[in-house]
């Protein structure tokens, strides 16, 4: 039997998040074949193909798969189950979205944002926003999981190309239709991918003052820019930078938080960072208790200052 | 049109739970439990619907111990119709809730199920697509704003790439995420009201499904910890220790 990793993507690029789902789809021991399901997704295909270890990229291209909607994903998806011991996704929220569905269909229990894997049908998660880690034994005949990247090193990319079997996308659903996105455009790093995360929380105080203050520091370290649930709610990021329990996960070699409490939910989402820095001008604020170097000061005279210092 | 909401009794969300010293669980004894925050977002929902006049009826659907009838209770006081009680003990998995829920749904035959897009106890964001899946309805999930009209739905989720918008057939399965509203508190006058609304009961077995888990838990540990570092005195010191540390 084979492993079906499912790519996520934006449509225009294989994301990391599928090499890190890779290295733990690989640890569980049978062959894997990745799924690039999108419309003109034949570069991302090739990409997929390129990853160390994949034995064949299967490739479903159509109108009806373009913005990875649950519905004609999870049909696609079951349709070819029966060929796999193990179906397989990165917890991006398009798979988030899907998996769950597909497990269903398939009357399996499914395993969420799995960290490790101790056996072929053992695995480690977290519960508690983090702050506890379950292993869990699957006594199911298919395993159904959502991998965290964040936990996995990403598999490499060679010359060598993995054969690709183009596959039929799915017929229209009548009940589901995408009417638009609006999406964050950016130049700076992905989240999910970036060396340096500098991350903003609601003592930024305005939409300007994050932008204004995070900015300059980011582009300067190259870093991606990350913030609190209660800078999202107060409106000064977009909702796709919430880094935390129910945000992005992230692991980066360099997290520095500006002007956060450090709540557990936030914790959550960052504390497997390399290292930690936190800016604060509260000497009890509980992020100083997981930051590597604590800086007790106000944020809007220490981020000038640290850009002084880095000239 | 009917709303089910599911709601879920969890640990409340500003406890710091324990790992048992075992390594058998999480320490529950004597420790603060409310309603998933994501299921109060849900029941908010519901209620701005009914009171829109989109719906017509709000039915709370909780499944576990008997003491999750207070957590019914606390949307019945938010202003929900009435409240179903699943008893049912152990650990029950989210492809046995969405089993549960299915069975709710064929009888009650709503328009729209509303619930969190994760419980904040086990994280593991399935119920909603799953229930959605059994049924074979559209699903919205991690929804940020929700407009019923007519006999669709249109929800704008949060992905992972900012905002989407999808418009789904009605019936159908749309989970929430934190932005969609801010749920109201009970009055005291409509806590005394929600003690005389309905609320019916049953079980796993009288709703003809098996709960019995599927995945095994072996054991649940402390996550490897994380030791405080050190204050530095200045931005530039800040700097310093970062490059000596080769991370900048
Ligand atoms: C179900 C649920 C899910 C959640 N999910 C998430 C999540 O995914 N991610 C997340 O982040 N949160 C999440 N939260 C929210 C979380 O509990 C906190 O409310 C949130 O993280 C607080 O954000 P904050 O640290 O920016 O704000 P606050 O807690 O208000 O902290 C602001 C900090 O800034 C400091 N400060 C103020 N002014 C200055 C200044 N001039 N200079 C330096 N420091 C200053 C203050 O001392 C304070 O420590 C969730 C909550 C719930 C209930």
């Amino acid at each position: 039997m084979a492993t079906l990793l499912i790519a996520d993507h934006d449509g225009a690029k294989l994301g990391d998040a599928t090499a890190k789902a890779l290295t733990a789809a690989a640890l569980v021991g049978h062959p894997v074949d990745i799924l690039v399901a999108g419309e003109n997704v034949h570069a991302i295909a090739e990409a997929a193909a390129r990853l160390d270890g994949v034995a064949k990229v299967l490739v479903a291209d159509g109108a009806t798969l373009a913005n990875l909607l649950a519905e004609p994903l999870a049909e696609l998806v079951v349709g070819l189950a029966d060929r796999y011991a193990v179906i397989a996704a990165p917890a991006s929220s398009a798979m988030k979205n899907a998996l769950p569905r597909v497990a269903a269909k398939l009357d399996v229990m499914q395993i969420s944002e799995v960290t490790a894997v101790v056996a072929p049908d053992t695995f480690e998660r977290p519960i508690y926003a983090g702050n506890a880690i379950e292993t869990v034994r699957s006594r199911e005949p298919k395993l159904v999981m959502t991998i965290r990247g964040a936990a996995f090193t990403a598999t490499a990319s060679g010359d060598a190309s993995a054969p690709i079997e183009a596959i039929t996308a799915p017929g229209a659903s009548a009940a589901s239709q995408f009417l638009g996105a609006d999406l964050t455009t950016s130049t700076r790093p992905e989240l999910g991918s970036a060396r340096i995360i500098v991350s903003g929380g609601r003592a930024l105080g305005s939409a300007e003052k994050f932008d204004a203050v995070l900015a300059p520091l980011a582009d300067k370290l190259g870093a991606a820019v990350g913030a609190s649930r209660a800078a999202v709610d107060s409106g000064y990021a977009p909702n796709d930078l919430q880094v935390g329990q129910t945000g992005k996960v992230v692991a980066p070699e360099l997290y520095i938080a500006l002007g956060i409490s450090g709540a557990i939910q936030h914790l959550a989402g960052m504390k497997d960072s390399k290292i930690i820095v936190a800016v604060n001008k509260d000497p009890d604020a509980p992020i100083f208790q997981i930051a590597d170097y604590g800086l007790e000061e106000d944020l809007f005279t220490a981020v000038p200052a640290m850009l002084e210092a880095l000239k | 049109m009917k709303i089910i909401v599911p709601v879920k009794r969890v640990v409340d969300a500003n406890i710091k739970i324990r790992v048992k010293p075992d390594g058998s669980g999480v320490e529950l004894a004597n420790v603060k439990m409310a309603m998933n925050p994501f299921d109060e977002i849900a029941v908010e929902e519901a209620l701005r619907l009914k009171e829109a006049g989109k719906a017509t009826e709000i039915i709370v659907v909780s499944i576990g111990s008997a003491t999750c009838a207070e957590t019914i209770r606390t949307a019945l006081a938010m202003g929900a119709d009435r409240g179903i009680l699943v008893k049912a003990e152990g650990r029950i998995e989210p492809l046995a809730v969405a089993k549960l829920l299915k069975a709710i749904v064929a009888k009650e035959e709503p328009g729209l199920v509303i619930l969190g897009k994760q419980a904040i106890d086990d994280d593991s964001n399935q119920t909603g697509q799953m229930l959605a899946a059994l049924l074979d309805w559209p699903q919205g999930t991690f929804a940020s704003r929700v407009a019923v009209d007519g006999e669709h739905v249109e929800v704008t989720r949060e992905v992972d790439g900012g905002l989407q918008t999808v418009r789904l057939a009605l019936p159908a399965v749309v989970t929430t995420d934190l932005r969609l509203n801010e749920p109201r508190y009970a009055s005291l006058p409509n806590i005394m009201k929600a003690k005389k609304k309905p609320l019916d009961e049953t079980t796993s077995e009288a709703l003809g499904v098996d709960a019995t888990p599927r995945l095994e838990v072996v054991a649940t540990r402390e996550p490897s910890g994380r030791q405080a570092g050190i204050k530095v005195a200045s931005a530039a010191e800040l700097v310093a220790k970062l490059k000596t540390a080769g991370v900048l």
